[in-house]
Formats: structure tokens, C-alpha cells, sequence
């Protein structure tokens, strides 16, 4: 197919043809998406993110896509994707290939949350079914993207918005974001982040949004039941998600799930959920093992002396007070 | 119908809103919203605006207003939104993917200065910025153009052998805060004119497609391609709906580019918006005095309409360009357009600048004599001419006054 295809699609870059199954790189399926079925994949939620995609070994984000699109399907939901500039639309591939199963507009940097709201609102206003998610990174999401994130929840549009963090500004090659660690070295903080993470969980749940929630590939369950919590929510549910990236993080792909998991266990990425920006439920205790292992096994962090003293110290106070939060304030029964 | 005392600015909320509401048997309207003076009367009319199937999302910035309203559209909704100035700055890279992704949205820009300093009258520097944007523009001299261009802007926009938005472009507060009495039509006349909108590459469930992934130099290099044969395919396009606009509203909302007494003028003034109300009545006293002088105002500028110029100026040895913008370096952008019109063609044609009413002045019936003379007397083009700034400039200011002091 070459653009002329496009053309009758009038004219727009429009991708629609499955990724090859299987083979990184092969020869790509000849026939437009139709009927469900493309090529004998198939095209349902379950292949939100198909198979022969290009993605890093180790991504956060493709798992993290594997286990959204498990989650729709196991609810019987379809949706439509809205995703800024990052890695979640490389991941689309190359005209007039694309690795999603379901609709997707690329926005630009700052508009997912924006251009997402249009869209849920030409389906509500024609009493369609399907969720619109925006899928962005933390550049999209703590930085570029703030202002009409904020905008979003604060008219509490019915969208499903998911940052998957991986600290960095991977797609550009590694640049610090405001969602950067301190002590992680990235090409912009070559002697290493001396700043901490804006808590972007605590900001969207000042909007007090419907749902707020954050989410570990570690923990699949825990990741399901949100995902279906998500889904029984009307109006803005926001979720965040820890999303290893072995380019960014100097770190081996095979340990991606397990860097998340002590990230868990440290209390550095707190598993906890948030109604209406009032009622708080930890859903994973830390098993306070020493985050120094989580440091370790990342050339991030190695040149350069993470404050573990310090470190240790924020993540236990983060915890009592989500803890007294959660306490005071609990999930209605 | 029925003939009103309205605003620029009402005629542009009424036409959006009309034109959304006939879509109400398809997928709607949907349209973001965000103020900034002098339109913001528009998106106000917008959102009080009874539709019956539309939403208007009031955003916190012009960038989403925008960004809305391409979600609106690539779900198949009819989508608008307005602005000016540095409001259209801030939406920038909304406003170029929605001509990318070749969405037939609607912009109304009121046309404002951009700042700093900080000023608020007519100036055509802020849509002109946009100019190499795939986006149809067209300048309105009058509220009831105003009206019309709007409802002929749709019926460019969602044709299928164009698909491209279009902007549509009024003076600030000359047009945009005057009343006049203008035909508001109603909405069974607006239904009929304007069918539901079919985008043909709209988002589908049951056909996912990705819109606008990765595209290698071939493939983007044919979508700007198409674009420009869809420019291509304007004129006619524009024409065909004209007919049907006089035939369902009864009125000629006007062409591409107007002419008054060109066909035998030896000297033309070109124009647009406001400054051609003035300039014709200027050519119409000369015309009494025996002068063969004429005047072309330009309606649309994107596509540039070129052939039609040329015929225009025909029998023209010399002509004056009106230009209330200014690009730095590079003189009035209308004039830049003429002359590149004229090059290779009529090599013959003197076509001069005049720089009127940048920043807001007033182009009085006085500075289009002085621009008349002043072309009648040259034997050649100059650089462009600054107009009715001697008689208010004071002494050096600014960068001015600084490069005074190192000379001196």
C-alpha cells in the first residue's frame, strides 16, 4: 500500500495494517484492518498492543499495554486511544503499519487530555459505548502536559488518563523530566538529579477526580482490579503507573518487573488509591526492604551517591501519611 | 430571515453555531472554547448557544481550545473554535495538525496585533503567521460577509475533494464590535445548505486505524501532495458552492477575489477587509474625476487566487498593495503574493507597498489618495512605504534612538 491509499482516507496519515505477527522487523501484513480480523490476527481489545511490535526488551510501557488491553477484554470494553509524543506512539510503528489493535490519534505534546475530551464527547453526545484513554508518559504528563491535564480533571472529563513513568524522557534519549529521581543521572542531570519527583498523584487527586490510582506491572492483580475499577467509574480516573525503561534506567531488561517490585517493597512507588480526592486505601505494605538494592541495579544511579539516609526517610514519611490518610479518611463501604 | 443590528462578532457566533446545529442528524458538534479580546464574543454566543446535540468545552488555554476541538472532529462531529492574536500564536501547533490531519474545522480569528507592546486593534500578522499552514483563509470586508464566509467555510472544508479547515478572518473591532444590519438566516435555510458531515477517515471503532504515526520522507512527502492538489481543487469548489449559497439564501456571498472598475484601470489598488471599503469609495471619487483607477479586493489568500489577479490587473501598468501587517524584512505579505503572482508573467507590472494601518491606525480616505498619488508619480518600485506614521512620529525611540547615539 503505498500513500495513495491514504488518499481515500482522504488524505490523512492513516495507519492501518497489523504489525507482522511474531518476527521484530519482517514483512508486514498486505490487508487494511476490517471486519475484526486482519491477516487471521485478531482484533480485538486483547491485542491492544499486537504482537511484532518494535518495543525495547523490558519496556514497562508494552507490559503495562499487554495488561490494559487484557483488562478490556476480560470487561468486554473496547476504547480509543489519544497518545502525545512518546514512546506510546513509536510504539505504532511505521506507515501503513501500526502495532494497536483499536483506534488511536497521535496529539501533540501537551494536547492528549484536550483531544481526548473532544472525542469522549462526540461518543457521549451519540450514546456510544468504549472508553477514550489517554496514554502518555511523564514528560506529557508532569511537564509538557500539566496545564491541560489539570484542565481535564478539573471539568472532570470522562476519560481514562494513564501516565506510564518511567522518569525520563526515553523517547529523546534520556533527558531528566519532573518526574526524575533525585540521584538518577540522565544526559540532562549528568552529576545526577539533585531535585524530588513532583508527587503528580497527590496533584490529580487535589482535583478530587472521580479515581486515582497508581499501578505496578509487579503486581498484576492489583493492576487488573484498578483497571476494572476503572472502567465502573464515570468522569476522570487517573492512573499511574511505574514503568521500568532499561535504556533510561542503565538497567537489565530481564529485571524490569523486578525493579518495580522493590520499588513496591521500599516504599519508593506506594500502591495506593484515591476516591473523589478524599478516601485513601494502601492496597501493598512495604516490606521496608532496604531501597539500596533498587539503586544498585541501576547505572543510573551508580555514579553518583543516592542520599539513601534521605531516601529512607521520605518514603517512610510518605507512607505515614498516606497510612494516617487512609485511616482517617477510608474507602466508603 | 431576518434582518438584524448586529456585531461582527455576533454574525460569526451565530454562523458557527447555526452550522453546528445542522449537524445535529449526524455525529454532532463539539467545539473548544477560550477567551481573548477582541472575539471573545464569539465563543461566548457558542456557549449559550441552545444546541441540540453539541457541547462546547470552555478550556484553559487557546492550545486545547483547539486540541478539543480536533478530538471533536476526527470523531466525526462538526468542530470550530475562535481566536486572535496571540491566542492563535499559543494554539500554533494545534491549529497546523488540524490541517494535517486535514479536519474540516472552521476558525474564526478576529484580526489583532500581535504583541508585545500590548495592543488590541487590527492588524492581519496574527493569521498570517499561519499562511504556509495547510488551512483555506478568507478576509471578510463586512458583517454579512462575515456571516456567509463562515457558512461557505464548511461547505469548503467538509467537501470531500478538499477536506481542509478554514479560517476566517475580520478586522478587530472595525468589523468585529460594529453593528450593521445583517441577514441572520435560519437554521432550516443553514440545514439546507450545509449536509451532514461525512469525515471519511474519522476514528472507528470496528476499523481501528492509527492517525498520524511514524511516515517515512515518500509517504509524508505525498500527503503535502495531496494537500496542495486539494488547494488546487479550491477555486472550483468555491465557485460551485457560491451558486448554491445565492440559490438557497438568495445573496452572492462574493468571490474569491472582487474587482470594481479594473477592467480598463490603469493603476490598481489591491486590498482586503475593511481598508477595502474605504479604498473603493476613494476609487470611485477618482473614477467621477476621469482617473482610470481601479481597485481588487482579495477575499481568499489561501489558496492565493493568482490567475484571477492577473486577469484583474489586465490592463494595469501599476499596482498598490494595502497592507495592514508587516513581515520583518520583508515588507506586506499581500504584496509579497502579488508580486510573486505577477513574476514571469507580467514582468512589466510596477507593484508597490504601502503599509497602512499596521498596529491598528486608521487607513482614512486621505492615506488612500496619498498611496494613489503617490503610485501615479513613481517611474519605478521602491522599498515598502510606511504610511501615515511622518505625521505622528516624534523624535527617535527605541532601537532608533540607540543607533543614533553609536553613529553620532
Amino acid at each position: 500500500m503505498s500513500a495513495a491509499a491514504a488518499s481515500a482516507n482522504g488524505g490523512s496519515a492513516v495507519s492501518g495494517q497489523a504489525t507482522a505477527g511474531g518476527a521484530p522487523g519482517g514483512s508486514v501484513a498486505t490487508s487494511a484492518a476490517s471486519g475484526g480480523t486482519l491477516e487471521g490476527i485478531p482484533c480485538t481489545p486483547e491485542c491492544l498492543l499486537r504482537a511484532g511490535n518494535t518495543n525495547c526488551a523490558g519496556c514497562g510501557m508494552s507490559v503495562g499495554l499487554t495488561m490494559l488491553g487484557r483488562a478490556l477484554a476480560d470487561a468486554g470494553e473496547t476504547c480509543t486511544l489519544a497518545i502525545p509524543a512518546c514512546c506510546g506512539i513509536v510504539t505504532a510503528g511505521a506507515f501503513p503499519t501500526t502495532s494497536y489493535g483499536v483506534p488511536v490519534v497521535a496529539t501533540t505534546f501537551a494536547s492528549a487530555p484536550a483531544v481526548a475530551s473532544g472525542i469522549a464527547s462526540v461518543r457521549d453526545l451519540n450514546g456510544e459505548t468504549g472508553q477514550v484513554i489517554a496514554w502518555a508518559g511523564d514528560g506529557g504528563t508532569y511537564d509538557i502536559g500539566l496545564a491541560t491535564l489539570s484542565a481535564a480533571a478539573e471539568r472532570n472529563e470522562n476519560i481514562i488518563y494513564v501516565c506510564y513513568d518511567n522518569e525520563i524522557y526515553g523517547n529523546t534519549g534520556g533527558q531528566r523530566s519532573s518526574a526524575t529521581p533525585p540521584g538518577a543521572r540522565t544526559t540532562t542531570t549528568p552529576a545526577g538529579k539533585r531535585e524530588e519527583k513532583k508527587d503528580i498523584l497527590a496533584i490529580m487527586a487535589a482535583h478530587r477526580v472521580p479515581y486515582a490510582a497508581s499501578l505496578s506491572i509487579a503486581h498484576p492483580e492489583d493492576f487488573a482490579r484498578k483497571i476494572r475499577t476503572a472502567l465502573s467509574v464515570h468522569g476522570m480516573r487517573f492512573l499511574l503507573m511505574h514503568s521500568p525503561c532499561p535504556m533510561g534506567w542503565k538497567s537489565e531488561p530481564a529485571d524490569s518487573p523486578e525493579l518495580v517490585r522493590l520499588a513496591v517493597r521500599s516504599g519508593l512507588f506506594p500502591l495506593y488509591e484515591v476516591v473523589d480526592g478524599v478516601s485513601y486505601r494502601i492496597n501493598v505494605e512495604p516490606d521496608w526492604t532496604d531501597p539500596a538494592e533498587y539503586f544498585a541495579r541501576q547505572r543510573r544511579f551508580q555514579d553518583h551517591q543516592v542520599d539513601l539516609e534521605a531516601t529512607r526517610r521520605v518514603c517512610r514519611e510518605r507512607f505515614e501519611r498516606l497510612s494516617t490518610m487512609a485511616r482517617a479518611f477510608p474507602f466508603p463501604d | 430571515m431576518a434582518i438584524e443590528l448586529v456585531t461582527g462578532n455576533h454574525a460569526a457566533g451565530y454562523a458557527l453555531s447555526t452550522a453546528g446545529e445542522a449537524n445535529r442528524g449526524a455525529r454532532g458538534a463539539v467545539c473548544g472554547i477560550y477567551p481573548i479580546t477582541p472575539q471573545t464574543e464569539i465563543v461566548e454566543y457558542a456557549a449559550r448557544f441552545p444546541f441540540s446535540k453539541g457541547r462546547v468545552v470552555p478550556v484553559e488555554s487557546e492550545h486545547s481550545a483547539m486540541g478539543v476541538s480536533i478530538g471533536g472532529a476526527v470523531s466525526g462531529a462538526r468542530s470550530f473554535t475562535a481566536s486572535s492574536s496571540n491566542g492563535l500564536a499559543y494554539m500554533l501547533e494545534n491549529v497546523m495538525v488540524a490541517g494535517f490531519y486535514r479536519l474540516p474545522i472552521v476558525m474564526v480569528a478576529v484580526n489583532r496585533t500581535l504583541g508585545p507592546p500590548w495592543n488590541i486593534w487590527a492588524d492581519q500578522g496574527d493569521t498570517l503567521m499561519l499562511r504556509d499552514f495547510p488551512w483555506i483563509q478568507l478576509y471578510c470586508e463586512t458583517n454579512q460577509e462575515v456571516l456567509d464566509s463562515v457558512l461557505m467555510a464548511f461547505r469548503l472544508a467538509e467537501d470531500h475533494r478538499i477536506l481542509l479547515p478554514v479560517l476566517v478572518c475580520l478586522d478587530a473591532f472595525i468589523v468585529s464590535h460594529t453593528q450593521t444590519e445583517t441577514d441572520l438566516p435560519g437554521q432550516e435555510l443553514v440545514d439546507r445548505f450545509l449536509p451532514d458531515l461525512e469525515l471519511p477517515h474519522r476514528l472507528r471503532a470496528e476499523d481501528p486505524r492509527t492517525l498520524g504515526g511514524l511516515s517515512w520522507p515518500i509517504e509524508s512527502m505525498s500527503l503535502r501532495m495531496e494537500i496542495d492538489e486539494a488547494m488546487a481543487r479550491v477555486p472550483h469548489v468555491f465557485q460551485e458552492a457560491r451558486t448554491e449559497f445565492l440559490q438557497v439564501f438568495g445573496r452572492d456571498p462574493g468571490d474569491a477575489l472582487q474587482t470594481f472598475e479594473t477592467d480598463d484601470a490603469e493603476r490598481i489598488l489591491v486590498a482586503t477587509t475593511s481598508i477595502a471599503t474605504t479604498a473603493r469609495e476613494v476609487v470611485r471619487a477618482r473614477r467621477r474625476a476621469g482617473e482610470r483607477v481601479g481597485l481588487v479586493k482579495l477575499k481568499m489568500f489561501r489558496p492565493f487566487p493568482e490567475a484571477a489577479l492577473r486577469a484583474a490587473c489586465a490592463a494595469a501598468d501599476k499596482v498598490g498593495v494595502l497592507d495592514r501587517n508587516y513581515a520583518a524584512g520583508m515588507g506586506g505579505v499581500f504584496w509579497q503574493d502579488v508580486r510573486a503572482a505577477c513574476q514571469g508573467h507580467r514582468d512589466d507590472l510596477m507593484v508597490q507597498d504601502y503599509l497602512t494601518g499596521v498596529c491598528g491606525g486608521d487607513v482614512t480616505p486621505a492615506m488612500v489618495e496619498e498611496t494613489l498619488d503617490d503610485l501615479t508619480a513613481r517611474t519605478e518600485a521602491g522599498a515598502p512605504r510606511w504610511m501615515g506614521i511622518a505625521a505622528t512620529a516624534g523624535p527617535p525611540v527605541g532601537m532608533a534612538a540607540a543607533a543614533e547615539e553609536v553613529s553620532a
